[in-house]
Order: C-alpha cells, then sequence, then structure tokens
C-alpha cells in the first residue's frame, strides 16, 4: 500500500498490517521485523514510516472514564477530536494538546506532543497515568513513570520505536466554558517579541506567528496570542463541518510573492499593540483543522516542517540567526510559530527544553535541503534541537547533537532487542 | 430520549451510526449475531455519550425468531436501520446455488421477513423511521457482483412499495445506498480514493438524511451522479463493458 504522511513527502509503498487483538498482534511482530506503528499520520516526516506498518488508528474504543478524578481511559487509536466532542460538552479538556486535534492518543504519547502551555504543564506525558504496550516478544506491559521508568522514558517521545502502544490512561482537565479570553499582542521585533513573552507568562497558553519576510530591524515581529478558559458555563460544543482544499495546488501557487502576501494580512489586520477577542477551542488551538487537507496547499511534491528549540539563554543570538539566513533565501515560509518553552522532563529523546523554539513550513523543492542544512550549523552552534516529529531530513550527526541522552536510548532499545524489531525510516537514518 | 434500533449492528457502517445516533442523544438497541462480541463497543459508546446501550441477540436468517425478536424489545424503539449484508462470493454463487441463496437471504429475504413486522408496528403507532442500507450494486447489474446486486436491487423495491405503503401512516422509510466504502467488507480490494467513503461519513450522512426524511440516500454523494451515467448507458451498449 502507498502511504505517507502529513508532509506528503516521501511516499512510500509498505506492507501493512491490522490486527483485530492482541493475539493477532503477537503474530505480527514474532513474524516481522522492521515494524513500526502508524496512528494519523499527522506526523510531518518519516517517523511513522516505513517497511512494514502496523495499523493502529481502528483501535478507538473509550474503555472508562472517572467523573471524580478526570482520568479517561482509552484505546491508542483514539483522536483528540474524538475526546473534544464527548468530553468539552460535559466539561473536560484536554491537559496538553498539540495544534491539531486529529492525532491518536498513542502518537501523542509516541511525540510526547506539547501545547500553547508547555511552560505551564509539560509535555504529554505528564497527563499519562499509565498505558500498556506490547514490545519485542509480544508481551502486554503495563507502564508508568514509577514502573518501569525506562520503559516510561524510552516509549514517550520515543516514536514508536519501543512498541506498539495499546492503550493509556489520561488525566482531563476541568473546563468551565468553550471560550477563550485571548490577547493579542502586536510586536516590531524580535527583541519586543521575547519581552511580550516574558510580560505574558502568567497565561497558560500562549503562542507567535512570525513574520519570517521581514528584513533587518523588523526581524522577529509577530502576533503573540495569550489566552486562558473563560468561565462563563458555555460548553455546547460541537463538531464544526469543514472546508477542504480538494486537490494539490500547482506548486507556483505559494511563491515569494503570496507568501507574502498572506503574512502580510495576518500581520496587516490587526491594528492596536495590544488588543482583546473572545474565541472558542477551535480558533484558539487549532486554526489550522478549519481547513481539511490544507497541506496540499503546497502541491504535490509536498512539505516539510523545520521545528528547532534553543536553549533559552541562546535564543536571542540564535534565532535573529536564524531568521536572517531564512529572509536572506527568500524561501517563504507559510507558517512560522514561536513558543517559549518550560523544563524539559527526563524522557529520553522528547524534544522540549527550557528555551524558544520555532516551526516554519517549507515546500519540498530544489535548494531547500541546503537551506535546511546550513540552519542546522546554527542550531548546533547554540546547543539546540531538532523536533524528530516533524522531521524527514536531519543528519545523524545533528541529531546526535542535539540529544544527550540518546545512548541511553539506543543501549535500552539494543538490551530488549527492540532496535531491529522496531525500526522506521527515520530512525534509520538518524541511528536509532 | 428512545430508543433507535440498529441491525447488524457489528457492521462497520452500523457501529459508526451508532455512535453517531448515540451521540445525538439516542439511546440503542444493537442487533446481531454473537452479540456478545460487542462487549467492548457497547462500553465504547457508553463511555463516550452516557447513552443506554442494550445489546440483543439476532440472526437474520432465523426467521421464526424474528417476531419474538421484536416482542422483547421492552421500549419500542423509535426508528430501525439495517445495515445487514452480505457481499459473497460471485463467482461461487454462479455454480453453488447455496452461496446465491445465502446472499438473497442475507441481503433481502431476511430483512424482508424482519421489517415486516416493525412496519406493522409503526404503521399502527403511526410513528417512526426505517432505514435500509441497500447499495449502488442494486441500479443495475454487472457481472462481477451481480447476484449481490439482483439481491439489493429487490431490497431497494422492497424499501420504495414500504414507503408508498406507510406515507399515510407518517412512518417514514429512507434508501441509504452507498458506493465503496472502507470497511471489513472491501477490506483488500483496491478501491479509487475519491470514490471510496469512510464508514463515519455514511454514518453522518444517514443521520442527516434520516432527520430530513430523505427518501434515497447516495452516498458519497456523487455516486448519484455515478449511478445516472452508468444507468444511461444503453443496454447494448452495458452488455460489452467490463466492469
Ligand atoms: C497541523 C499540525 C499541528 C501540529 N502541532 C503540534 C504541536 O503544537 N505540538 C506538537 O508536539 N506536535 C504538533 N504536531 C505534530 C503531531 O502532534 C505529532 O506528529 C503526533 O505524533 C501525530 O500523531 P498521529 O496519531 O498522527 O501519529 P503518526 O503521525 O501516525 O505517528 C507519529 C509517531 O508516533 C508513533 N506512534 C503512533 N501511534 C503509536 C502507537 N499506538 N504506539 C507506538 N507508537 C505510535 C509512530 O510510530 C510515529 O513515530 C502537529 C501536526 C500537525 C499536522
Ligand atoms: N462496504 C461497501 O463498500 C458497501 C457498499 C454498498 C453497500 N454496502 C452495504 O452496507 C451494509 C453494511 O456493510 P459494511 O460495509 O459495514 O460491511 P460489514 O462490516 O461486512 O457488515 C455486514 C454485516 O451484516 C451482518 N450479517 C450478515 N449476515 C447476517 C446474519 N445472518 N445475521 C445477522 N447479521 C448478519 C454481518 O454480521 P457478522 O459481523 O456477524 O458477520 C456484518 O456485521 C451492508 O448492507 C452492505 O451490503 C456496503
Amino acid at each position: 500500500m502507498s502511504l505517507m504522511s502529513w508532509g506528503m513527502y516521501p511516499k512510500i509503498k509498505s506492507s501493512v498490517f491490522s490486527y483485530d487483538n492482541e493475539k493477532v498482534l503477537k503474530q505480527i511482530i514474532e513474524e516481522h521485523d522492521e515494524l513500526i506503528p502508524y496512528g494519523n499520520g499527522r506526523s510531518y516526516g518519516d517517523s511513522a514510516l516505513g517497511a512494514n506498518i502496523v495499523n493502529v488508528k481502528p483501535h478507538d474504543y473509550f474503555i472508562d472514564f472517572n467523573e471524580k478524578s478526570g482520568l479517561l481511559h482509552v484505546q491508542a487509536g483514539v483522536l483528540l477530536s474524538e475526546i473534544l466532542e464527548s468530553f468539552v460538552p460535559r466539561g473536560w479538556f484536554l491537559k496538553v494538546t498539540p495544534g491539531t486535534k486529529f492525532i491518536t492518543v498513542g502518537g501523542a504519547i509516541a511525540s510526547d506532543v506539547h501545547g500553547k502551555n508547555h511552560h505551564v504543564e509539560g509535555c504529554f506525558s505528564e497527563c499519562v497515568k499509565e498505558f500498556t504496550i506490547m514490545t519485542t516478544d509480544g508481551e502486554v506491559v503495563t507502564c508508568s513513570k514509577e514502573a518501569p521508568p525506562e520503559l516510561f522514558r524510552a516509549t514517550c517521545g520515543g516514536m514508536g520505536l519501543t512498541g506498539v502502544i495499546l492503550d493509556a490512561k489520561i488525566y482531563l482537565k476541568k473546563i468551565n466554558s468553550k471560550y477563550i479570553d485571548q490577547t493579542t499582542i502586536k510586536t516590531n521585533n524580535l527583541k519586543e517579541t521575547f519581552a511580550a513573552f516574558e510580560e505574558y507568562k502568567a497565561l497558560p497558553y500562549s503562542v507567535a506567528w512570525i513574520d519570517c519576510l521581514a528584513k533587518s530591524d523588523e526581524i522577529g515581529k509577530c502576533l503573540l496570542m495569550a489566552g486562558d478558559f473563560k468561565d462563563d458555563g458555555k460548553l455546547d460544543y460541537k463538531k464544526k463541518g469543514k472546508l477542504s482544499i480538494p486537490f494539490n495546488f500547482p506548486s507556483f501557487a505559494l511563491n515569494n510573492w503570496s507568501v507574502r502576501a498572506f503574512n502580510w494580512l495576518y500581520y496587516g489586520k490587526v491594528k492596536e499593540r495590544v488588543s482583546k477577542q473572545k474565541v472558542d477551542i477551535d480558533t484558539f488551538f487549532y486554526p489550522l483543522d478549519a481547513i481539511g487537507h490544507w497541506n496540499r496547499i503546497y502541491g504535490k511534491n509536498g512539505f516539510t516542517q523545520y521545528q528547532f528549540i534553543l536553549p533559552k539563554y541562546a535564543s536571542y543570538q540564535g534565532l535573529e540567526e536564524i531568521l536572517k539566513a531564512i529572509s536572506d533565501s527568500g524561501k517563504g515560509s507559510f507558517l512560522a510559530v514561536l513558543k517559549l518553552y518550560g523544563k524539559a522532563n527526563e524522557n529520553y529523546l522528547s524534544f522540549p527544553i527550557e528555551g524558544y523554539s520555532l516551526a516554519l513550513d517549507f515546500k519540498i523543492e530544489k535548494g531547500l535541503f541546503e537551506l535546511l542544512d546550513r540552519l542546522d550549523e546554527i542550531v548546533v552552534q547554540y546547543k539546540g534541537r531538532i523536533y524528530l516529529t516533524k522531521d524527514v531530513r536531519v543528519s545523524k550527526e545533528t541529531f546526535e547533537k542535539g540529544y544527550p541522552q540518546i545512548e541511553i536510548f539506543r543501549q535500552y532499545r539494543k538490551e530488549n532487542k527492540m532496535d531491529t524489531k522496531f525500526q522506521s525510516l527515520q530512525s534509520k537514518r538518524v541511528g536509532i | 430520549m428512545s430508543y433507535v434500533l440498529i441491525i447488524g449492528a457489528k457492521s462497520d457502517i452500523a457501529k459508526a451510526t451508532a455512535r453517531e445516533y448515540a451521540k445525538h442523544g439516542y439511546d440503542l438497541y444493537l442487533a446481531a449475531r454473537n452479540v456478545s462480541e460487542l462487549e467492548e463497543f457497547v462500553n465504547d459508546i457508553t463511555v463516550r455519550t452516557q447513552r443506554t446501550v442494550k445489546p440483543v441477540e439476532l440472526d437474520i436468517l432465523n426467521y421464526e425468531s424474528h417476531q419474538s425478536f421484536y416482542d422483547q424489545l421492552g421500549e419500542k424503539p423509535l426508528g430501525v436501520i439495517s445495515a445487514i449484508g452480505y457481499l459473497g462470493d460471485q463467482d461461487k454463487a454462479q455454480s453453488d446455488f447455496s452461496e446465491a441463496k445465502l446472499i438473497m437471504d442475507s441481503n433481502y429475504t431476511g430483512v424482508v421477513s424482519l421489517f415486516n413486522i416493525i412496519a406493522d408496528d409503526f404503521e399502527k403507532r403511526r410513528s417512526g423511521f426505517i432505514v435500509g442500507i441497500s447499495s449502488v450494486a442494486g441500479d443495475r447489474g454487472r457481472k462481477s457482483n451481480y447476484i449481490y446486486g439482483s439481491a439489493k436491487a429487490a431490497l431497494t423495491a422492497y424499501l420504495s412499495g414500504l414507503r408508498n405503503r406507510l406515507y399515510d401512516s407518517r412512518v417514514h422509510v429512507m434508501t441509504v445506498k452507498p458506493g465503496f466504502v472502507a470497511t471489513k467488507m472491501t477490506e483488500g480490494m483496491e478501491l479509487p480514493k475519491k470514490l471510496t467513503a469512510q464508514p463515519e461519513e455514511v454514518a453522518e450522512d444517514i443521520y442527516k438524511a434520516q432527520q430530513k426524511n430523505k427518501n434515497v440516500l447516495y452516498t458519497k454523494w456523487m455516486w448519484h451522479w455515478v449511478m445516472l451515467i452508468i444507468k444511461a448507458i444503453p443496454e447494448w451498449k452495458f452488455k460489452g463493458i467490463s466492469i
């Protein structure tokens, strides 16, 4: 079967394995090597792609919910969007959610995803009480932060390389509105942007959209959106109909000028330095989900997202350098998202460290990977790292320099015979 | 709110439809053979929606059991949806009549037996809805699946007659004609992506169309046009085409 993930690059042929029950899955694992679990394919690159794919998404049963503690037990194929549909009307929300709700719970754990509140709540693994996972020999292990801690640290952020997560118990958080009070701050340069992040740190949710094509002293100008849930008891959350991009745009559609126009429109619409809005959950957390298949605007060759994070002390200088390199290259990025992160956790490969992260989308085209290699050098120089769940091209060297716990992870995989059993295109490329 | 009865509840389309109705506040009777296999699914809907979901055993080929099956439902449902179907093996059905008969009975005879009972009750009550899942395969016989297609054609005709009969009693009958749907039935077949629906899309379509009292629903919608074209091909030409 022909498969790809959200970036539509690469497209590969794989064998897809489905299972009705644990017995069948065990047999699949016993009989094949080079397996990799596949959730909803919303990772951008090649972390869910490989020779033999285990299709987890059909396993989407809700198992239990405890109204008192907010503990929800679901199978790994359940989408976050389904959790919201059932539980927002009852006054519950995800403790941690990424910028799309169309990901599986298994995928959320495997990438140890984070959201706009990382500086307050940390990664997805913080809300995971326990999960069960089928590992190398088909054994099903129940795993929590306490026991066995190594498996927990290797699996959360471990990109599917420790086995197939079957189900998970996660804590939801109480809310009393489907609306968010949003403050938008318009800044004129990177310095102001950093100051705004610090100023609004007390709000649980914050993220900034950067104009990547700004030049010289305007580099780093942004719209920072920060907010928190309202308390008005309005919880009538419903699934919205959505628009969809029906086919791949011709790839010239997204040239420098259209990106420029988009950035300008977005930025130019906001007049005051500080303004307030009332927005709903979908607008605030999932603006891109409103348009189905928006990945098709990049044309049939696909695109990639380049997301890196720099330690706080080096963030300003590093970002300035990187933004300048991008601006000079003239390669448009439709989307550039900047965010301040809190402390790192103990998981071996979780992406977040305390500092600033920038995520940029690029159409796959000639000269792009050369540009990204140059950006890599700056990231490495400032002791930063690349986010695996977005990546499709990083070199082994760059990757290793960013993740000091990689040897522990490798060793753990080897000892538990996971290294040949579970492999993705990405794990082979970066040697994990 | 009250119960909707879903027949053939283990079908992927039926499961998605069950979730859709529960989401909109309906309680459910889920009828299937070996219904104990639905235990985890019943629990799934309960956790998702806090609705009451009752599994009930039903073999559509066991005609004698249909009356007692319906009688045992304490509170009678406000509507019924049947997703029962059996694609079967066309080649086998051509030479082995027992296969052909199984296809006809599963898709047609069995459903008629049960719907007759339910239609009488709804007619007396002067309320209710009946939804039958037929297929675009019933719109025109093709060599690749005409035994199945003919059973679905019979079901389509039955449903249109029933709609006509129950019109005065304000009981609404809807015929659903899916094109390709990615389910157990079609697993392993190479289906054209653009024309293939996910069970969830079909379920949403069924719910919306039923609420609006539509008569015939093609899903995905473009199948309506695809079938118009296929039906418009003159027979002398059609008989030579390989589809
Ligand atoms: C529009 C958009 C916005 C996004 N915003 C954010 C964001 O703000 N923050 C963030 O952190 N991420 C973000 N992401 C990335 C996304 O959250 C992650 O890539 C997520 O892991 C995708 O989940 P999935 O279910 O689609 O998994 P897939 O893409 O199918 O797989 C991702 C990885 O998880 C593994 N995996 C999946 N299921 C299982 C399982 N059951 N057991 C073991 N391993 C498994 C796969 O092997 C693979 O390595 C965004 C993505 C998109 C498209
Ligand atoms: N998938 C498609 O492309 C497609 C296209 C057009 C129409 N349809 C129609 O859509 C409906 C749903 O099909 P589906 O795609 O969801 O396929 P499915 O999963 O195979 O569903 C068919 C269901 O019918 C049940 N069934 C068959 N014989 C039965 C019997 N004697 N007693 C009780 N139940 C019986 C099966 O029960 P068991 O699980 O116990 O076997 C199964 O759950 C069917 O009517 C089908 O013909 C499907």
